[in-house]
């Protein structure tokens, strides 16, 4: 999947690291008690200390550190057990101390990995550079008033982790997998909900490009807040052609701060390099070193739910699932929980085809969601039974289906109320047969002669007579036995 | 009333658990006291309706028997440390009007313990000075005249002048302070009075406006060293709001008072004799030496060998603590606020007319040490001096107890005197910066006069967390000083340094 951009003068490639901003999960905020709940009215979660009152002093969350060790762990990172928090200051209208608490020099956890499941079966491991906490900023919304900005402190001091990678990524569909995965680590581990319409999770991009076969990094733009996986795409594909123009065109690339315009889908300067920021970082003399023990970590560790990867491992070992099926499953925790209920004592590879096939069909089809799917594990496991049993035939569990979908009710019920079990009375069936055949001498003559393939135009009759609802096993059997003899 | 203005904490407090008058009674006193002293300006803002009304509940109190530890103590609060309801300032036209919707850890804490607030305090604009002349609301004048000029108004030290002044002329029989690199201990010599910078760590910072968070400690000011470790311990404990205060049991401070130092090992380190030293202070830490050794202690030359590069170590991470600490007066959401047309213009008109030209000065200085490219050369550079220093201090503490040295290099100056050059006003804290650096305890009290009539202080210097001995030496040499001087009455009437007209 080599992504390979032509221009005038030869291929080019771009490389991507990616820093996404996780809001953790925890009740109050990293330094101060504050609730941190989504969609409150404006200022109604906000401490002094997140309004930067004087005399004011943070204090660390535990379960935030804990939320960010257990992340680490969840990545296969180094779990640093002594870090600073550092302040990072500036001057913004929603920065109420003139600085944020963040992590620099020594962030809470070191180097780990992310593994990206392709498409294709493959998988690649992308690079974890860091992983840091570090407060929020309020929120400044300037389109209430003509001249006022008006400033909501509620997000202020709520924790995040920023997750940086190493400049591994080539492609704009990498990056999206790398988003897709990560995601689905801090969803199975409950650290972040993931939810990038509310802004639980934010990635700014660093984009430069090279000729395909140099391996110098060049100049490097960085795109912030973008709050789409779709949007963070686009912008690396419009970024990396700007800068092959830039280059082509005998320019230079300077380091700066972008903003994507989702709407014009491009990206354009915020500020340069010269009217960069000078954060001015120092250790927070109000907070001690953060020194954690081996006991604390070890602890989380051994608390650590199945990740995807194992999962996907086992799925594909103890189920028998090809790489693609494995991954496409275990993505989401819940649909891998789905999928196990719906396995369990029952031919995984048919339990797979069911949930893979008919059931995603229907939640996208039904805009439901694995909170709230159309159909229960235990609906589904059910209809399989059916077909195991010989209740039903593989087309009118299709049927069956449709109608659990639609109604909601139990396969056995639906079975009933429609009167759609399977004909497995042998006279009855018999019946049917002999009179297809009775109807088609000729065909029956072409049998005879050789051409078995119209035995399968016997069996559709054969359905068709019964309203499909005869056992097709039986049907076969019975035709080749009366037309073959 | 004089009578009642003049007592110690410990005679206040023993006086009115025999019922030889009441809270309202004593309060009263003091709030006279300050209507007389008005003209020190030691007071930002006086509260004498809540005092006295909280005198009434502490009376009340006591006949439930419940009086606290201070109970009905009139005390004055430094305006760097926030007071519910009480505008707190720093000292600061950028906080001018901000009342605080709490209570510091400290103040509460002497709250609690029934010490009653006669107001808050003038001090050093946000602490950053050190003769209270750069407050907004105007300089303290030190109650001590000189015998040669006795017109003359001199400085009362700072940052802490507010509390000392208010403490010598007996406007309140106690004050809180903080020290940063001095702030309590050379006001405290420069006013004749006692005051103790307790180890850092060893009172809640929560709810004191910050100057410099790794340095910045709260204590009290008093008239005597019991009245210090009276106080101190209605003032100190864990504070889990605050990261950096230390989860120890706070001891029975004037229990350490025994009276008894035999034994003893006293540092005398040779480097805090520098030339240029005024002999008058030689002459009364010789002094001092001598006490001590005639109470059965042990003086020993101690070197501390770093002790030259503590003032400008101390330049450069104060400021550069201060520098991030004030970007939160922006005047968003307190304070005062001078509009611009952009948000950046509306920064710099606020920052600009709310902040004095010393405040400005650090916050520059903080600004550029810290500033990308320079970060290693002052900021890292210093704080890696700052543990040599400490640790002078600690492999000194290997072999004595306490260290004695000069407070400050000279008396008290005359205002205006020493301000046009911003660093011999910052050399006042020569003595008293290297054990900020080291966090330890450091105690300022009276040891004698100048030739000129002025005060003239002593420090001691004592393990970490170990204010008792600190203490104990100090009850010793406070003994031995007899300082009985007082500064003189208002209105001016000719009386002496001796306090002959009381």
């Amino acid at each position: 999947m080599a992504y390979i951009i032509q221009g005038e003068t030869g291929d080019w490639e771009v490389v991507i690291g990616l820093e996404v901003h996780a809001q953790v999960i925890s009740h109050s905020k990293l330094f101060s008690g504050a609730a941190t709940e989504f969609g409150a009215e404006p200022n109604t979660q906000v401490s002094f200390v997140d309004a930067g009152f004087p005399g004011m002093l943070p204090v660390i969350n535990e379960v935030c550190v804990a939320q960010a060790v257990k992340t680490g762990l969840g990545l296969k990172a180094r779990i640093n057990l002594t870090s600073v928090f550092a302040r990072k200051n500036y001057f913004y209208a929603d920065l109420p101390q003139g600085y944020q608490i963040s992590q620099f020099d020594k962030p809470i956890v070191g180097e780990g990995e992310v593994i990206l499941d392709l498409p294709d079966g493959s998988t690649r491991t992308v690079g974890i550079e860091r992983l840091h906490l570090e407060q929020d900023a309020g929120k400044s919304i300037h389109d209430m008033h003509p001249s006022k900005s008006f400033i909501d402190l509620n997000r202020s001091g709520v924790a995040l982790m920023e997750i940086v990678s190493k400049p591994d990524l080539r492609s704009p569909e990498e990056a999206g997998l790398y988003l897709t995965k990560l995601r689905s680590i801090l969803r199975y581990l409950e650290t972040c909900d993931g939810n990038m319409q509310e802004g639980s999770m934010r990635c700014d991009a660093n984009v430069s490009v090279r000729p395909v076969g140099s391996t110098e990094l060049r100049t490097r733009c960085e795109i912030k807040n973008v709050n789409s996986i779709r949007y963070v795409q686009q912008a690396i594909e419009f970024e990396a052609r700007r800068h092959i123009d830039v280059y082509e065109t005998g320019g230079t690339i300077s380091q700066e701060t972008r903003l994507f315009d989702s709407i014009k889908v491009e990206t354009r300067s915020m500020r340069s390099k010269e009217q960069a920021h000078d954060y001015r970082y120092f250790p927070d003399p109000d907070l001690l070193p953060l020194v954690i023990a081996q006991d604390f970590v070890d602890g989380i560790k051994a608390g650590l739910p199945e990740l995807p990867d194992a999962k996907k491992t086992r799925f594909m070992a103890e189920y028998g699932l090809n790489a693609y099926d494995a991954g496409v499953l275990v993505a989401e925790r819940i649909s891998a929980e789905f999928f196990e209920t719906v396995a369990k004592g029952r031919d995984a590879k048919i339990a797979c085809n069911w949930v893979m096939g008919d059931f995603f069909a229907a939640l996208n089809a039904t805009g439901k969601t694995m909170e709230n799917p159309p159909v229960s594990a235990k609906d589904l496991g059910a209809l399989i039974d059916l077909i195991g049993d010989g209740t039903l035939s593989g087309r009118l569990a299709k049927d069956v289906f449709a109608l659990m979908v639609e109604t909601g009710k139990a396969p056995g019920v639906l079975v009933e109320e429609k009167g759609l079990k399977q004909v497995t009375d042998t006279g009855a069936i018999e019946a049917a047969v002999d009179a297809v055949i009775a109807a088609n001498p000729d065909k029956v003559q072409q049998v005879k002669d050789g051409k078995t393939t119209l035995l399968g135009w016997f069996v559709g009759q054969v359905m068709k007579a019964t309203q499909g609802k005869a056992n097709p096993a039986m049907v076969n059997e019975m035709l080749s036995k009366k037309v073959l003899g | 009333m004089r009578t009642l203005t003049n007592l110690t904490l410990a005679e206040g407090r023993d006086k009115l658990a025999k019922g030889e008058f009441t809270a309202v009674e004593l309060t009263a006193a003091h709030i006279g006291a300050v209507e007389a002293r008005r003209d020190l300006n030691a007071f930002i803002v006086e509260t004498p309706e809540l005092a006295l009304e909280e005198a009434k509940a502490s009376d009340l109190r006591r006949q439930a028997g419940q009086a606290g530890a201070m109970d009905g103590l009139p005390i004055g609060i430094k305006d760097l440390f926030c007071t519910k309801g009480v505008q707190t300032t720093a000292a600061s036209h950028i906080l001018e009007g901000f009342k605080p919707p709490y209570d510091s850890f400290v103040s509460a804490k002497l709250k609690a313990a029934g010490a009653i607030s006669l107001g808050k305090l003038n001090l050093d604009e946000f602490a950053m000075g050190s003769s209270n002349q750069t407050s907004y609301f105007g300089a303290v004048e030190n109650p001590w005249k000189r015998i040669s000029d006795p017109k003359a108004k001199l400085v009362p030290g700072g940052s802490s002048g507010g509390s000392a002044a208010a403490v010598a002329a007996r406007m309140v029989m106690a004050a809180t302070g903080t020290d940063t690199g001095g702030s309590i201990r050379q006001p405290a010599a420069f006013c004749g009075i006692t005051g103790i910078k307790p180890t850092y760590g060893r009172c809640s910072r929560w709810g004191i406006v910050a100057f410099a968070s790794s340095l910045d400690q709260a204590g009290p000011m008093a008239r005597t060293v019991r009245d210090c470790a009276i106080m101190l311990g209605s003032m100190a404990g864990f504070d889990p709001k605050d990261s950096t205060s230390v989860n120890m049991a706070v001891p029975d401070f004037e229990a350490a008072l025994t009276g008894d130092i035999r034994g003893l090992k006293i540092g005398i380190p040779k480097e805090y004799r520098p030339v240029g030293l005024s002999d008058e202070v030689a002459k009364v830490w010789d002094q001092g030496i001598e006490w001590l050794r005639a109470a059965g202690a042990t003086p020993v030359e101690i070197t501390l060998p770093h002790t030259k590069y503590a003032l400008a170590t101390y330049y450069i991470i104060a400021p550069a603590e201060c520098s991030s600490n004030l970007a939160r007066y922006d005047g968003l959401r307190f304070g005062q606020r001078v509009a611009g047309k952009t948000l950046d213009e509306m920064y710099a008109k606020t920052r600009a007319a709310g902040f004095g030209a010393e405040v400005r000065r650090r916050i520059l200085i903080g600004t550029y040490v810290l500033s990308a490219g320079y970060y290693d050369a002052y900021y890292a550079k210093a704080q890696k001096v700052r543990r040599l220093i400490a640790e002078d201090f600690r492999k000194a503490f290997e072999t004595v107890d306490v260290i004695l040295t000069p407070t400050a290099p000279t008396a008290a100056f005359g205002q205006g005197e020493g301000t046009d050059d911003p660093v011999t006003m910052w050399l006042n804290d020569i003595f008293t910066i290297p054990t900020s650096m080291a966090g330890l305890p450091g105690l300022s009290l009276p040891a004698g006069l100048s030739a000129d009539g002025l005060p003239l202080g002593l420090q001691l210097i004592g393990r970490p967390f170990d204010e008792e001995t600190v203490f104990k030496v100090a009850g010793v040499m406070e003994t031995a000083a007899n300082f009985t001087a007082r500064p003189p009455q208002h209105p001016p009437c000719g009386c002496g340094p001796k306090g002959e007209c009381v």
